[in-house]
């Protein structure tokens, strides 16, 4: 990557995120993440009654729900908002490459779920102080969690770039997230077994971030599901940049 | 610096381009009229390589636009029609973004603010939020965006759209000022706008250009231009009809007397005798003895070529 295009990148990240912080929505969105994350390790997750220095259930089995409206919500401006104000026709016309336009949006919105997700650090305190927890399963699940956010995140870029309307985008990312957890949700596949033969059901389920998150989840770190997320990413960024042409050219 | 060559822009089966060519040199201002609808905007997004063409071929600066895009973009300021801004940031964190876009860097980009600043009469409001500016400061500040890196060639999208009269006044300056030293093509559908500023004009109608030229040559395309109208003291009707019909350069002539004086349209019998033809009545009068009160030779008017260009087809349009 030249220098120019980081520094593209860069200077539209940037943008991006004094946005996300010059706006009371930010604050708001990261309270309401913390205190769910609370109530769901604290009271559904059972922390105190599992007796077990371990956040993979308590804590991690959450977040793929939890992502599943908090990350639409964060994403779904991205690029509506520029078509529905027109600025998209400002950006595209800069010296730029679009695709440095699309990287520099995501990772913008991918810093500031890092920096929520990295706001939970309490919980690891608490169990840091109850118990002695494997610091490494503690670490997988974060990374897991992040790279979660980033699929989901990937996939509000695109459904973002194909209306002017954030509550249109919202609503799509959502149902397109939510397929990629049934797809390999437990409960889903154990009905799934019962109508289709083993190799089908788990080659759908691999198309599912649960089997991959699940992993992660267990403390697992594992190349296979790194690239898996990793292709959901590239694969969401990719469609954006084949829409946003489109767009210009219709 | 810009050249366009026979663009066409197709939006489904509708054809919003149609082979439109022409150049702009640097020195140049060219005006772009027409109703709308007649496809100005779309062929800006084409030139400022915001949309890509159905077939044909931009040039800004020597660079292909489909071929060698972020080069010619480099040359380029563009101000689009709705005069988009990133309303979340300050004014002067707006054009701050846009410097950088620029590839700007440090100190230049707080001179270049100041520069555009001034320029676009943005001092007292750098430090606001562009949601709480006026329409006009908006529009301002995408203009003062559009220039912030001194582009050589300028593309600008009805410039004086939802100004009030003194903001018109200041913009249509400030463009014919830059206008020296880039190649400025820009939008509008008001007739006073080009006189006051253009070099050059094109008058689109329904995606296809149907007049090239400098405003004088185009209001010469005008139905009165050419017209030369006098009061005369001092004869009858009669005297002055016989004598200004016999001129050798003159075509129709209505003579009529108001009060002590009389009034008389002479037509040219063709429109490049329009100066002789002026002469000719001048000494004609002093001839005769009459007392020449007002001599007048009509340049034609750009709004009456405008509409004798494109009314009929807004009529079938409309139809
Ligand atoms: N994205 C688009 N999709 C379909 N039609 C379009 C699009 N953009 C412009 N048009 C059509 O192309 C024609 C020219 O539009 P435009 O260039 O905006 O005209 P002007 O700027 O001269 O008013 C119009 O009939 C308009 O409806
Ligand atoms: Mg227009």
């Amino acid at each position: 990557m030249s220098s120019d295009s980081s520094r593209h990148i860069w200077t539209i990240a940037k943008r991006e995120l004094s946005g996300y912080f010059n706006s009371p929505v930010a604050y708001v969105f990261i309270v309401i993440f913390l205190l769910l994350n609370g109530f769901f390790t604290f009271m559904l997750g059972g922390f105190f009654e599992l007796g077990e220095a371990s956040l993979s259930k308590p804590f991690f089995s959450w977040h793929p729900w939890l992502y599943l409206f908090l990350v639409p919500a964060a994403g779904m401006r991205l690029w509506s908002e520029e078509r529905r104000v027109g600025t998209l026709e400002l950006l595209l016309t800069y010296p730029i490459a679009p695709w440095e336009a699309i990287l520099g949006k995501f990772i913008a919105s991918w810093i500031f779920l890092a920096i929520a997700l990295g706001l939970t650090f309490p919980v690891v305190l608490t169990v840091g102080y109850l118990g002695s927890p494997d610091l490494g399963a503690i670490l997988a699940g974060y990374l897991g969690s992040f790279l979660l956010a980033g699929a989901y995140l990937a996939v509000t870029v695109m459904t973002s770039a194909l209306t002017r309307n954030q509550v249109v985008s919202f609503i799509l990312s959502v149902v397109i997230c939510f397929f990629l957890i049934l797809a390999g949700w437990e409960p889903v596949t154990n009905l799934l077994v019962r109508w289709a033969p083993d190799t089908i059901v788990n080659l759908v389920a691999s198309f599912s971030v649960m089997p991959h998150f699940g992993n992660f989840q267990r403390g697992v770190v594992d190349l296979r599901d790194l690239l898996f997320f990793a292709s959901v990413i590239v694969f969401s960024l990719f469609g954006t940049g084949v829409i946003l042409r489109g767009l210009r050219g219709a | 610096m810009i050249i366009v060559e026979n663009l066409v822009k197709e939006f489904g089966p509708k054809r919003a381009v149609n082979s439109v060519s022409f150049t702009v040199n640097r020195g140049e201002i060219l005006g772009f009229l027409g109703p709308n609808g007649a496809g100005k905007s779309t062929t800006m997004r084409m030139i400022t390589g915001y949309i890509p063409p159905t077939s044909g071929r931009v040039s800004v600066g020597g660079n292909d636009l489909s071929e060698n895009p972020i080069p010619a973009k480099k040359l380029i300021g563009y101000l689009p029609e709705s005069a988009p801004c990133y309303s979340d940031m300050t004014v002067h964190g707006f054009l701050s973004f846009a410097a950088e876009m620029r590839g700007m860097r440090g100190r230049t980009i707080q001179d270049a603010i100041q520069r555009v600043a001034s320029l676009c009469f943005l001092e007292g409001v750098l430090h606001q939020s562009v949601d709480t500016l006026s329409k006009g400061y908006r529009h301002r500040t995408c203009f003062a965006q559009s220039i912030i890196h001194d582009p050589e060639v300028l593309v600008l999208d009805e410039p004086t759209d939802g100004l009030d009269p003194n903001q018109k006044h200041e913009v249509r300056q400030l463009i014919k000022r830059m206008g020296e030293k880039k190649a400025i093509i820009f939008s509008t559908h008001i007739l006073e706008e080009v006189e006051a500023v253009c070099s050059r004009a094109i008058i689109i109608d329904r995606g296809t250009v149907v007049a090239n030229g400098t405003p004088a040559e185009l209001k010469a395309r005008s139905e009165n231009a050419g017209l030369v109208r006098v009061r005369i003291s001092g004869g009858t009707v009669d005297a002055v009809k016989g004598k200004l019909t016999g001129l050798m350069t003159a075509g129709r002539v209505q003579v009529q007397s108001e009060g002590a004086s009389i009034t008389a349209r002479i037509q040219p019998r063709e429109r490049a005798l329009a100066g002789e033809l002026a002469r000719a009545v001048g000494d004609a009068a002093s001839q005769s003895g009459w007392k020449l009160e007002e001599l007048h030779t009509e340049e034609g008017r750009l709004d009456e070529v405008f509409r004798s260009i494109t009314l009929p087809d807004t009529v079938k349009r409309t139809e």
